[in-house]
């Protein structure tokens, strides 16, 4: 309140006070959930190092694989240099940029900030602390122009290297659809349960991407007269479009990539078979 | 005749409690149609703001059920009655008593905002040629009936009471409003930056759940806000551009 004021505020409620009659903490743990399962998954298989590609298939996580053991690898095994102490694993070197877009995405912070720093809880119920995102041995007040949110805005970079990976990831869809025949060794055009798969993946993931807060304003929502820009205007309408389901993609996307990673896992462990269509 | 128990707090800045009113429902009875009869049968001194009765004023802003609701548009039957309803006052003001609080902070803040300030007429007659398609966006933000729900349920305010640093979401819809007028030539990027703290919503929402008139204010326009924030401060590469291309 302005300084000079009389009259208080009331009290601030403790931690989960409310006197919402919902379950209001219903969300935030399914969130806590949702997002704890799929960052344990991602680790584990991004530390696995193995078994991330069958034929003309590569999991998600791993592509482009830099340098690798598959035929997928663009420049080879892994490099000399790398220190032995260090864990190596080629989805080391690329996942950083995907993870990086999720972190900084305006939808998963709202999200995150409720479900893991209760920030607030959910809406209308009382915090844990009186500090704004701060912790108890030190209250401070964080926010979005001070370090280390203030990274929080380099999302729109994250946000050049995840269209980056949507092209990269269309051309592994299509690389899906052409098997080597053993007979013959050559490529033929097939259709695997794999490719739709893959297909399905890069479908999602563009429309999480594709929908980016950050993408909108680019593209124009940066600027107040559109009239004359029928390109920019049609292109901030396609990406609002999208964007009004930007949380649906989010899941949607996040949990199918863990999906095509398991798929291509289990069949390069020969645990599953692919059934191929034609 | 049916009937639902409201508990409604009773009090001013220095204390109260909620008390319980037993009162009759008719058919398309609303908040606050209950609030009036419990007034005028019960509790004559009870305190209540109230205007339209019809959503678009503003003025009956509380919470009802632990949710900041418009009392005139929160039809009784669609609440619980196997237990009583809460209605209490705004949290993220002053109480001055009962359900009424004081908002007048928020006209102090709205105050602060740089005005309106077109480009010079297109044409002779003083006026502007502006297009429904630039218009569409700004005309979401002036549904606004400025009825402070969204004030009240921004854990900035309510919970962290960080009322001199942050504005809050109404004004940051105000503020798009005006930023993203086709005709508007104001630059509001360092004030919201600066002494507006936008950097302080973490975008949870929960004012475009509360917004009666329907505003999506985070994604359309706090989120293009804080964007344009970014463009002004936070992007190296686009100053470079700036800086050699001089736009």
């Amino acid at each position: 309140m302005a300084s000079g004021t009389t009259t208080s505020l009331p009290v601030r409620g403790s931690f989960g006070q409310t006197m919402r009659a919902d379950n209001w903490w219903v969300q935030p743990v399914l969130v806590a959930l949702g997002l704890g399962v799929a960052v344990l998954y991602l680790n584990v298989a991004a530390f696995l190092g193995e078994y991330y590609a069958f034929g003309n298939y590569l999991s998600p996580l791993y592509s482009p694989e830099i340098f690798g053991d598959t035929p997928h690898a663009l420049f080879g095994p892994k490099p000399s240099i790398w220190p032995e102490w260090l864990p190596w694993s080629p989805a080391f070197l690329i996942l950083w940029a995907p993870a990086g877009f999720r972190l900084t995405c305006y939808y998963y912070r709202g999200a995150y900030y409720k479900a893991f720093l209760a920030d607030p809880p959910n809406c209308s119920v009382g915090e844990p602390r009186q500090s704004y995102l701060g912790v108890w041995w030190k209250p401070t007040t964080w926010n979005e122009q001070s370090f280390p949110l203030i990274m929080q805005n380099l999302h729109r970079y994250f946000l050049y290297l995840a269209l980056l990976f949507i092209a990269l990831l269309s051309y592994d869809a299509w690389h899906a659809l052409w098997f080597i025949d053993p007979a013959t060794g050559e490529e033929t055009l097939g259709l695997g349960v794999g490719t739709l798969v893959l297909t399905l993946n890069v479908i999602l993931l563009g429309g999480y991407t594709l929908g980016c807060h950050s993408l909108r304003h680019l593209v124009g929502g940066g600027l107040d007269v559109l009239f004359d820009k029928p390109v920019r205007r049609t292109a901030h309408a396609c990406v609002g479009c999208l964007n009004k389901r930007h949380m649906l993609f989010a899941w949607m996307s996040l949990y199918w990539v863990c999906f095509t990673d398991l798929y291509v896992r289990m069949l390069s462990m020969g645990i599953w078979t692919d059934w191929r269509i034609f | 005749m049916a009937t639902a128990t409201l508990e409604i707090w009773r009090g001013d800045a220095t204390g109260g409690e909620f008390k319980e009113y037993t009162t009759e429902l008719t058919e398309g009875m609303v908040v606050l149609d209950a609030i009036h009869q419990v007034q005028a049968e019960q509790a004559h001194d009870l305190a209540v703001r109230w205007n339209c009765k019809a959503g678009k004023c503003g003025s009956c802003s509380a919470e009802v059920n632990g949710q900041p609701k418009l009392m005139c548009m929160t039809r009784m039957g669609d609440l619980p009655t196997d237990r009583p309803i809460t209605v209490e006052p705004m949290k993220a003001f002053p109480l001055v008593k009962d359900l009424v609080t004081d908002v007048s902070w928020n006209d102090e803040v709205k105050k602060r905002i740089k005005p309106f300030k077109p480009r010079p007429p297109d044409f002779e007659d003083g006026s502007w040629e502006m297009h429904q398609s630039d218009i569409d966006r700004v005309q979401e933000f002036r549904k606004c009936i400025e009825c402070y729900l969204c004030q009240d349920v921004c854990h900035v305010l309510r919970e962290h009471h960080m009322h001199d640093e942050f504005i809050g979401p109404r004004f940051l819809v105000y503020n798009a409003a005006l930023e993203m007028h086709p005709l508007d030539t104001e630059d509001r990027r360092e004030d919201l930056r600066k002494s507006q703290g936008i950097g302080l919503c973490n975008i949870t929402k929960c004012c475009t759940t509360v917004c009666p008139e329907g505003i999506t204010i985070t994604d359309n326009a706090i989120i293009p806000l804080k964007e344009r924030v970014v463009d002004q401060a936070y992007d190296p590469v686009r100053k470079l551009i700036q800086l050699v291309t001089g736009r």
